[in-house]
């Protein structure tokens, strides 16, 4: 801060005559359009636009005919959007505890100064680099009933064994979460080490002097220390857990039976370009934006708040 | 290593003991790490492998078997001949398209940010920041909220459903990200080069051009792997901002594999997963450490 200060006073000094307000970094302001343009228009205005369109009767084309509450209370009696938003809880409180917790173990067996530590590295982090369509089709064959591993094991001759997640209803979200798991977990490793990476050596001295078990002063010292970075995790594999829509259709399109793996993410779009009933699309995707806030607002006072006064 | 010199006049080795390579808690460490990686392996080997097998040998063999006959008819096929709809000439047309979409977008939306965050750092004007707060904001709001006024505007600027209509969009969902990239770097430059160059003359364009460009070649490279695997791997903007024709590789290997007609062809489908997947490898591959680097760029606040 005092830096820039400073530097202003420089400039401001340099300058002999001031120019007026306008005038000043024109350049600048002419080359961050395109980033105010986004800013206010895309990001605000079309956020607000939604909001308040939600609150019309829009089918094929949007109209502004208020009609209140009426699309939230038809979305939430509608069974899709309560099974969607079940869906969306089981799984994402299911898919943070999971890749937290596989990610941080991950990183302390990586921060134990193993060899070959890249080559580990690189083998986790691989399915990152690929989208969640890749990752819903190569699992969707690997969960194959006739050939993937159950398939596999039956031919073992154990033939009543039974492991076909993707085809009944009160298990497709564990096939879901197998599958974003491979994906996501090598990302959340590499955070964690990042976070471990961070913490001062003296720490690890201390705790040996003191004699503390090693798993004692990650659970005591450790991972108290790191609660930035465990925030920020959450933050990161929370908003995009409510994103959820390509692993979903990759893998069962909704189903099986319908929509026993419904998300509202593909509610929203199956309702705003499929079904024309933009007024249900809208409202839906309201209601993804209040769970965003509810993540993220907690989050943005914990990370802020404090600072900006300081 | 640093009391070499001194190792003639000691009597003893000195330091702790080292450590016994198969100690148990090496076989463990080791152990749980390898059934890890085995875990991680297993897909991309069971894709390659099935893309290799004819369809009677996927059909009575082990998935997790490699191929007793090696062929690479299924990747023919996927490329040239897979059927989406009544096009028949395969992945190739979403491949294409795939490239036609990605090398705009990439250079648009990294040409953009990086001006972006030059101006945050070194131009700042009143408001700016609270620009910047609102598009960092905005990358946590799940994209389905802005999806329709998009489509509007879009259509208003008459390139909805062309692929200049996606570039704009993927440009505008960079942006956050990129902008943060690029801000975090240029802070990091000394100040004092930026005065020099005032001093001598240099105006907006001329210090972008002639230092700051120069001077960051290395997240210029992060940033431009970030956006072709993001690019490259995105669904959803393909699906709702292109038409039939003009959809990238991902939405077009979807409707490939879950198609409901005709029979199931997994050596195929699996021979066209490989190739949607090839892109965004072959750059984390080569990109190595840099991509960890762009990834953890999204985590590191500044």
């Amino acid at each position: 801060m005092s830096v820039a200060s400073e530097a202003d006073a420089i400039r401001t000094s340099s300058v002999a005559k001031p120019r007026p307000r306008w005038s000043r970094n024109v350049s600048s302001k002419i080359a961050a359009i395109p980033m105010i343009l986004t800013a206010l228009v895309v990001f605000l205005g079309g956020t607000i636009w939604t909001v308040v369109y939600s609150f019309t009767n829009s089918k094929l084309l949007p109209r502004a005919n208020f009609v209140g509450f009426d699309q939230y209370e038809r979305l939430w009696s509608q069974n899709r959007w309560l099974v969607s938003i079940e869906n969306l809880l089981y799984y994402g409180v299911m898919s943070l505890v999971f890749t937290v917790v596989m990610g941080f173990i991950l990183a302390v067996l990586m921060d134990q100064k193993i060899r070959f530590e890249d080559t580990f590295r690189t083998i986790m982090l691989y399915p990152f680099a690929l989208s969640f369509i890749v990752t819903g089709l190569v699992w969707q064959w690997i969960l194959n009933p006739e050939f993937g591993i159950q398939g596999v094991v039956r031919d073992l001759g154990w033939t009543s064994f039974t492991f076909d997640p993707l085809n009944n209803p009160d298990t497709v979200l564990f096939g879901l979460l197998i599958a974003g798991l491979w994906q996501g977990t090598g990302f959340v490793m590499c955070l964690m080490l990042a976070g471990l990476r961070g913490i001062d050596e003296d720490i690890w001295k201390a705790a040996r002097v003191d004699g503390i078990p090693t798993w004692k002063t990650y659970v005591m010292v450790i991972i108290p220390m790191m609660r930035p970075v465990f925030i920020t995790t959450l933050v990161i594999v929370a908003s995009g857990i409510i994103r959820l829509y390509d692993l979903v259709v990759a893998m069962t399109s909704g189903g099986p039976g319908g929509n026993a793996s419904q998300v509202p993410a593909m509610y929203v779009y199956d309702y705003m370009f499929q079904a024309q009933n933009l007024g249900q699309g809208f409202a839906a995707s309201t209601m993804m934006l209040l769970s965003v806030l509810i993540v993220l607002i907690p989050w943005a006072y914990l990370e802020f708040g404090g600072k900006k006064h300081g | 290593m640093a009391d070499l010199s001194m190792s003639s006049a000691m009597t003893g080795p000195r330091g702790a003991k080292p450590k016994k390579a198969m100690s148990p808690r090496n076989i463990m460490l080791y152990g749980i790490l390898i059934v890890v990686c085995v875990y991680y392996l297993l897909p991309l080997w069971v894709m390659v492998m099935t893309s290799l097998k004819g369809m009677p040998e996927v059909r009575i063999g082990n998935i997790f078997a490699p191929p007793v006959e090696v062929t690479f008819q299924p990747w023919v096929k996927a490329w040239a001949e897979a059927c989406t709809g009544l096009n028949c000439d395969g992945l190739s047309r979403g491949f294409w398209n795939s490239v036609l979409i990605t090398v705009p977008s990439v250079i648009v939306s990294i040409a953009i940010a990086s001006v972006n965050g030059y101006a945050l750092i070194n131009w700042k004007f009143k408001g700016s920041d609270i620009f910047f707060t609102i598009l960092i904001f905005g990358s946590f709001i799940p994209y389905q909220i802005m999806l329709y006024p998009i489509v509007i505007l879009l259509r208003e600027a008459g390139i909805y459903g062309t692929l200049w209509g996606l570039i704009v969009v993927h440009t505008i969902f960079g942006m956050p990200i990129l902008t943060l990239l690029f801000r975090n770097y240029f802070s990091s430059i000394p100040e004092e080069l930026f005065k020099a160059a005032r001093v001598d003359g240099a105006g907006f364009w001329g210090i972008y051009f002639r230092i700051m460009l120069p001077m960051s070649l290395p997240i210029f490279v992060v940033a431009l792997i970030l956006q072709v695997t993001g690019i490259w791997n995105d669904f959803l903007f393909g699906v709702v901002f292109t038409k039939p024709d003009l959809y990238p590789m991902t939405v077009q290997l979807n409707n490939i594999v879950n198609s409901v007609q005709g029979v199931k062809e997994y050596n195929v489908n699996m021979a066209a997963t490989v190739l949607t997947g090839l892109v965004p490898l072959i750059v984390y591959f080569v990109s190595g450490k840099l991509f960890v680097r762009g990834i953890a760029a999204g985590a590191v606040k500044g």
